[in-house]
């Protein structure tokens, strides 16, 4: 009935419209379903986009909250964002973000109650490594055997979340927590702790790594070479061998860098807001940041302006939920319209819809 | 389209004007409530927001209600509940032990505000904890399920190895054992409080096991529907779940949180409230609530199970006395002696005669 067919000319305006014609169309859509849940649209709205930024009540709190729940979803999307443009597409970075927070905590502790400042910087390389480790799986076997890395990624996920469950009840559970699963809480061993670098904002160094990321970013895609090499192998993995690169290497390095950030945000994370490892410490930023990458347009200043909408959702949806007495799954949706919206423009942007007679 | 517009922007002044007005008759007391699922599992946090409501209706228009569902135990936490406190509550009920450290955090910044922190063991000076003693209830389960068992073989859902737990374990055990010499227990984990399919799951591989009575201690209705289902015995936790398998259930354990909630708000509002209480209170409080017995159960056994109900309430019975062997033969308590507090809040082991181990 209906056929797609690619459009010749994309138009660059519309692609750039694209991120912000998805908020504006889950503002209205978002406002109808919470108008039939019982609850104001307006202020529902209100609630969730401006009132973190602006009310005197809550601001002064929330807008550092928005950048610390803004962090680890700038990190991993943009390391995905590499991948993604090469059209290595790495699921489970949500894997690799517990793996990173288990490598870097369990070095750290197995040094408890010993102090040096030399922890701290290891810690986070070790956390680092643990995430790239993690991606190194897909990496190796799509390389090798040619295995789908999206699988291979995504099953890995629920591995890590059953090595999560057995470090906290096993080799890193509390000695002194009374039985009850948990590590000890880094926040409370000085050396590890990822501690808040503005005093009383809980802005801590991931943050700080976040923004400088960003740049990193922005530079290696759009002034350095590689970038052009990524791009080469996602729109044309041919070309990209005729032009002497090898696809293998891009692959490991997009899958190195995806991991690695991953690892990083995890790391930063376990160390600081959430300050220790528990079973239930990942809490879904690795999917989240998906989202991220595509809304922000796989680009880095689009991915650090995604970050923070998508904080603000997660900030604003939760003042709106006792506030308002809005139901949590109803923000879900709200944030999942968002990727929703964003993809359908984009293929309506990237392809003409033919009408065809039944034959 | 354009008529939609003056709808919208008709009704955005007037709202407005009810937000700016409502703010004007708040109540004078704002109590907050998080929950680590939603109030809708018919368990857990079904339970504690019954204890909400039960707030609500107390006091009327004086106290003003709020609560947030499904924060994870985390950083999360941390930021809703201080965003409570910012817009003014003056007690917080943190209803999951995953919350502790989180609440202890908060509760540093906000030294006016109280917290009410459930079955945590860390007090400050403005929080509190408070716990049921749940195993009371799960001896009156144990050996009503050790009368009702046709295989000798009970089934039991756990859902993480924590002291709450294995001390559930434990004195469900002991009280079947009592009521059925041959009785055996299967323990299964599934590392989740919440999780319909993982339970149903459990569920039917204790079933397949040969268990025909199962016993609960996660939170949903899932298992109910699969006894149901398979013509076995359950029993409801945290809630009454009869409408779930009016068949399988035998009886609930119920949680009652609404009498503390509302003794501890008003103690709050005439500010007798004092922290770094810990209570830990079971079925003569109130707290834990024995539902209704099912008709299936014979009458010698409802009135075996009363008479331990009201013998713990009354404290001549207690669900951990002696002699009683840890699992690996070590004794524990000597013969007519009763478990101390300690141990029971940190318990981490078997009693003797349960098989297989905790996971570590």
């Amino acid at each position: 009935m209906f056929k797609l067919i690619p459009r010749e000319n994309v138009s660059p305006v519309l692609s750039l419209l694209g991120p912000l014609f998805s908020v504006g169309l889950t503002m209205i859509v978002g406002g109808i379903l919470f108008y039939f849940l019982g609850v104001d649209p307006f202020a529902a709205i209100k609630m969730i986009f401006w009132d973190p930024l602006m009310s005197e009540t809550f601001s002064t709190y929330s807008i550092p909250q928005i950048f610390i729940k803004g962090a680890p979803l700038i990190l991993i999307a943009l390391g995905l964002s590499v991948g993604f443009k090469a059209n290595v597409w790495n699921i489970g970075a949500e894997g690799q973000y517990i793996m990173g927070a288990i490598f870097g905590a369990s070095f750290a502790l197995s040094l408890y109650p010993l102090e040096s400042i030399v922890i701290f910087p290891a810690m986070i390389l070790i956390g680092v490594i643990g995430g790239c480790l993690w991606s190194m799986i897909p990496a190796f076997l799509k390389v090798k055997f040619q295995v789908n890395e999206i699988l291979v990624s995504l099953m890995l996920v629920y591995v890590a979340e059953q090595i999560l469950a057995l470090a906290s009840l096993g080799f890193l559970r509390n000695p002194d927590g009374a039985g009850f699963p948990g590590s000890r809480n880094l926040n409370q061993y000085t050396s590890a702790s990822n501690a808040e670098i503005i005093a009383g904002t809980g802005i801590h160094l991931g943050v700080l790594l976040s923004l400088l990321m960003v740049i990193f970013f922005y530079v290696l895609l759009f002034r350095h070479s590689l970038g052009f090499k990524i791009k080469l192998l996602g729109n044309s993995p041919k070309a990209s061998g005729f032009s002497g690169d090898n696809p293998n290497k891009l692959i490991f390095l997009c899958l190195t860098l995806s991991g690695s950030l991953a690892g990083l945000a995890g790391i930063m994370e376990v160390a600081g807001p959430a300050g220790q490892i528990n079973i239930d410490f990942n809490v879904g930023y690795g999917f989240t940041a998906i989202i991220v990458a595509f809304l922000g347009r796989l680009n880095p200043i689009g991915i650090f302006f995604a970050g923070i909408v998508m904080a603000l959702t997660y900030v604003g949806g939760e003042l709106t939920q006792f506030m308002l007495n809005l139901p949590a799954a109803a923000i879900q949706v709200f944030q999942g319209m968002l990727l929703f919206f964003l993809l359908s423009f984009d293929l309506f942007v990237h392809y003409k819809i033919k009408l065809k007679g039944n034959k | 389209m354009r008529q939609f517009m003056k709808y919208f922007s008709a009704s955005f002044l007037f709202i407005s004007m009810v937000i700016t007005s409502s703010i004007a008759i708040a109540a004078d007391y704002k109590v907050g409530f998080i929950y680590i699922g939603p109030p809708g599992d018919h368990g857990w946090n079904y339970q504690h927001d019954v204890g909400r409501k039960a707030v609500d209706e107390a006091f009327g228009d004086k106290v003003e209600t709020v609560f947030q569902e499904n924060v994870p135990e985390s950083a999360d936490a941390e930021r809703v509940m201080t965003q409570m406190a910012l817009s003014g509550a003056d007690m917080i009920f943190a209803t999951s032990f995953g919350y502790m450290e989180p609440v202890l955090n908060v509760a540093k910044k906000f030294p006016k505000v109280k917290f009410e922190h459930a079955t945590g063991y860390m007090t400050a000076d403005n929080v509190s904890t408070y716990s049921a003693r749940f195993y009371e209830g799960r001896t009156v389960a144990g050996h009503i399920a050790g009368k009702m068992t046709q295989s000798n073989t009970i089934g039991y859902v756990a859902s993480y190895p924590i002291p709450e737990v294995v001390r559930g374990i434990n004195s469900a055990y002991l009280a079947a054992k009592k009521a059925n010499p041959n009785v055996e227990f299967k323990v299964i984990w599934i590392f989740t409080w919440y999780d319909p399919a993982k339970e149903a799951d459990a569920a039917k591989t204790l079933i397949s096991q040969g268990a025909d009575v199962i016993l609960q201690h996660v939170d949903s209705s899932a298992i109910m529907t699969v006894a149901e289902e398979a013509g076995v015995y359950a029993f409801g936790q945290a809630s009454d779940m009869s409408a779930f398998g009016p068949n399988a259930h035998l009886t609930a354990i119920i949680n009652g949180w609404a009498p503390y909630y509302v003794k501890k708000v008003k103690q709050g509002m005439d500010g007798t409230w004092k922290g770094a209480e810990q209570t830990f209170d079971g079925i003569g409080a109130g707290m834990v609530i024995i539902g209704p017995l099912s008709d299936k159960i014979p009458d010698s056994v409802k009135k075996e199970a009363m008479e331990i109900r009201d013998g713990i309430a009354s404290g001549t019975l207690h669900s951990f006395t002696g002699p009683i062997n840890k699992q690996d033969g070590s004794p524990w308590l000597k013969a007519g002696e009763t478990a101390d507090m300690g141990t029971l809040l940190g318990m981490n082991f078997y009693v003797e005669g349960i098989e297989g181990d905790i996971p570590q």
